[in-house]
């Protein structure tokens, strides 16, 4: 890991990591001897990101940011294997999930994270959990400064925070810096989108975003704080909602419903009169330390003088960069999206042998380095254009060269009933029927970007509310069945889809997108994504074509 | 009937109670009639299970089924993964869970 | 097993604590408790003749207390503050670091796992009003030095 361009532990860093893994150890030690029952033990194994689901245990572990070397990647590969049934499931907070881990191999587990400056803290419970943001940070030339120095100064903040280990609910908080928006910003409970000033770098701040059940779009609570007030502003956001969030239904427990009930005004006259009072009480890391961490992330050596040409000639090769392959802020380098939803696959998820395959390909490719993202699919930031047919090569041997980016059958899925205690309906059945009737790539291309989303319950981890085409698992009467939705967005232009009507049987829903996407062909008009024709057309036609 | 069911403490297994001890199998399941609570309570302390609940299933043919798809995809394994279910080898185990 | 933990020099605060709106209805009392919905805040004119502020932890889930505590020190009060109720070891470490400097939990905490917990994180990434300093505070001679 030596010339990475990503943030590297200090002594620090990893003493406190080190610790946790020896406390967790104990704690799990102290479980299987019976000196801590269940109740005691379960809020300190999910603040460990250890969950007692359908099938086994399942660990969540934390990709800050979605940021990864090709080193963590091979152990996440390894653990897979050795611990896990050789796969794990990459999730719409871009961290991964193993599927089945028994508890005495968990404090392992975490040694081994450990060791490649890893861990899975806060991934579970009622705190700030791992910061999110954008995929392409440091490398899309759009942004006016990268965000991961404020992600990681995040957190370090976050982290073990004394006050704000027992809030009402979880807390997500995403940082982007783009116009673009690639991480579901304002469907956070805080976001940030970086935006520069007279030349200043600040963060806008929104907050009270969602899903769940009741999903609402951030608003702007203020419009400019900077890096070196930003733990002092985020403390007084966290503590009022600390203080006054509602603990008397868990379901309205979230910063969202507290933003809603007292107005954005009033949140915003709170927040300010305590972020006054946090401006005294010296809370802010100095600028020395938040350049310390922003020069972990200068840009990389670029080599210079590479040439933007990429031979075409292999028609596959052609689609795949065109679909797969975004623009890179270098000259003669791009940015490679790899796609872990493959006909038949199952979103999200990768084998042991494939998460080693793209930690191999970015150590020779991507300067060592890999990124998740929020559509569970993995990307090479920096990859020479002149490698890409190589990349691609290797990726297509492995079933990773799908070239379907935020096409149809790019579609994100909760794990569902087929893994999750909480869900009501199976989610990965559906997006594999789903991709298999539209499997064609001319007929996907044809419908453009088309973002579908999944959730198997009403938690929404499958981003139903921000689909252009959503899908919700409810359960009537023990039997599965499906509501759908049309018209969200979890993108700059953030909107929340409607339900169109009585829902479906699996194969009912199925049909039900295939009339909806025929709908659209027949509507649309010269450059309109499925999600501008139904803005402009509304839920009318589509409803007649379901349900008529 | 009555099934007992949970995790094994240890691994996590789904586990059901099967009259003189845990089977992985819900075809072993016995019906515990009114004990399940107190089985639980009493084996949760033991150490042998975690999570542990009681539900409704009848007796088929093919042994005891549960009620509700969630314990029958708990019994069997993921239905989008045959190859780890606990029956690999029949194409068709996917069925029993609908 | 500790039934009642002090991290302060001399003998505990004895008077019964009384509830924030009795408190601020009469002048004599010197000890309050602070139920989770009550506003901490309410005390600040008062603190000059606070000697003990009970912060009541009906359930451990529940972590208004937290803000309750940190707002005491942060506006100055130096007088003992106690967390009550539903205190468990693996809250211990939180509490002391937002002020907390005594502990009368419902069930009595085992002494060892108490100083186990104490001991076990040498660093801490936030400033808090408990003195110790965070290591983006530690940091800077080395960023310093080069």
């Amino acid at each position: 890991m030596g010339d990475l361009t990503m943030y590297r532990y200090d002594s620090y860093d990893q003493a406190i990591v080190d610790a946790r893994v020896e406390e967790f150890r104990d704690q799990t030690q102290r479980r299987l001897a019976g000196q801590l029952t269940e109740d005691q033990f379960k809020p300190l194994r999910l603040m460990n990101g250890l969950y007692l689901q359908l099938h086994a245990y399942m660990l969540r572990v934390a990709i800050p940011y979605g940021t990864l070397s090709a080193a963590q990647m091979r152990v996440l590969g390894g653990i897979a294997r050795k611990y896990d049934k050789g796969y794990g499931h990459f999730t719409t907070r871009q961290n991964l999930q193993y599927n089945w881990i028994k508890l005495s191999d968990a404090p392992d587990i975490l040694a081994e994270l450990a060791k490649v400056e890893m861990h899975a803290i806060q991934t579970s419970g009622n705190c700030i959990r791992n910061i999110s943001s954008d995929q392409y940070a440091g490398v899309d030339a759009a942004e006016v400064a990268d965000p991961r120095p404020w992600a990681e100064l995040l957190r370090q903040w976050s982290t073990f925070h004394p006050e704000f280990t027992y809030l009402p609910r979880k807390f997500k908080i995403a940082v982007i810096a783009a116009d673009e928006d690639r991480s579901a910003m304002r469907l956070h409970d805080i976001g940030l989108k970086l935006v520069s000033r007279d030349g200043v770098i600040g963060a806008e701040v929104y907050a009270g975003g969602g899903m769940g059940r009741t999903p609402m779009v951030a608003p702007l609570i203020r419009d400019f704080v900077t890096e070196d007030e930003i733990v002092a502003y985020l403390e007084a956001c966290l503590r009022v909602y600390n203080r006054y969030g509602r603990r008397d239904n868990k379901y309205k427990a979230r910063i969202k419903i507290l933003v809603h009930e007292i107005g954005v005004e009033e949140y915003r006259r709170q927040v300010e009169e305590e972020f006054a009072h946090m401006r005294q009480q010296g809370l802010n890391p100095p600028v020395e330390e938040l350049a310390r961490i922003r020069a972990f992330f200068a840009p990389p050596a670029y080599e210079t003088g590479l040439s933007d040409k990429i031979d075409r000639a292999d028609p596959a090769f052609a689609l795949w960069v065109d679909r797969n392959v975004a623009a890179h802020k270098a000259a003669g380098y791009a940015i490679v999206n790899i796609s872990l939803k493959p006909q038949g696959g199952i979103p999200g998820d990768a084998s042991a042998e494939q998460m080693e395959l793209v930690a191999d390909l970015a150590d020779r490719y991507s300067l060592g380095e890999i990124r998740v993202t929020h559509a569970q699919n993995l990307v090479l930031p920096h990859v020479r254009k002149a490698d890409l047919p190589a990349v691609w090569q290797a990726l297509e041997e492995a079933g990773l060269a799908e070239a379907n980016l935020d096409l149809i059958t790019d579609i994100i899925a909760c794990p569902g009933l087929d893994y999750c205690a909480l869900a009501n309906a199976r989610a990965i059945p559906v997006a594999q029927k789903i991709a298999a009737r539209f499997a064609d790539p001319q007929r996907q291309r044809d419908l453009g970007e088309l973002k579908l989303k999944i959730s198997g319950c009403i938690n929404a981890c499958g981003h139903h509310h921000a689909g252009h085409i959503g899908i919700l698992g409810v359960d009537r009467k023990g039997v599965e069945n499906y509501q759908l939705l049309l018209g969200g967005s979890g993108a700059q232009d953030a909107s929340l889809g409607q339900i169109t009507g009585p829902g479906f049987s699996e194969d009912g829903v199925v049909e039900a997108i295939e009339k909806v996407t025929d709908i659209y062909l027949e509507q649309r008009q010269d450059g309109e994504r499925f999600l501008d024709t139904y803005r402009r057309i509304g839920m009318k036609p589509f409803k007649e074509a379901i349900y008529g | 009937m009555k099934i007992l069911t949970g995790n094994d403490l240890q691994s996590g297994d789904v586990i059901w109670w099967a009259g003189d001890g845990w089977s992985r199998l819900v075809a072993e399941a016995v019906d515990v009639g009114e004990r399940g609570d107190d089985l639980a309570r009493t084996e949760e302390a033991a150490l042998r299970v975690v999570g542990a609940y009681v539900i409704d299933g009848t007796l088929t043919e093919e042994g005891p089924r549960p009620a509700h798809i969630k314990d029958r995809i708990r019994a069997l394994g993921p239905t989008i993964r045959p190859d780890l279910t606990l029956k690999p080898a029949d194409a068709d185990i996917g069925k029993w869970v609908i | 097993m500790a039934e009642f933990l002090s991290f302060r020099d001399g003998d505990a605060a004895q008077e019964p604590a009384v509830t924030v709106e009795a408190f601020t209805g009469q002048s004599n009392a010197t000890a309050v408790r602070i139920e989770p919905g009550d506003d901490a805040r309410e005390l600040l004119p008062h603190l000059g003749r606070i000697a003990l502020v009970e912060v009541n932890f009906p359930v451990f889930g529940d972590g208004r207390g937290y803000s309750a505590a940190r707002i005491l020190r942060e506006s100055g009060y130096d007088g003992e503050l106690r967390a009550v109720g539903d205190v468990l070891v693996d809250q211990i470490v939180a509490m002391r670091r937002c002020g907390f400097d005594s502990f009368r939990p419902d069930k009595p905490l085992d002494d060892a796992a108490v100083e186990r917990a104490l001991n076990r994180y040498a660093d801490v990434y936030q400033r808090t009003i408990d003195g110790r300093s965070p290591v983006w505070a530690k940091r800077r001679p080395e960023t310093q030095n080069g």
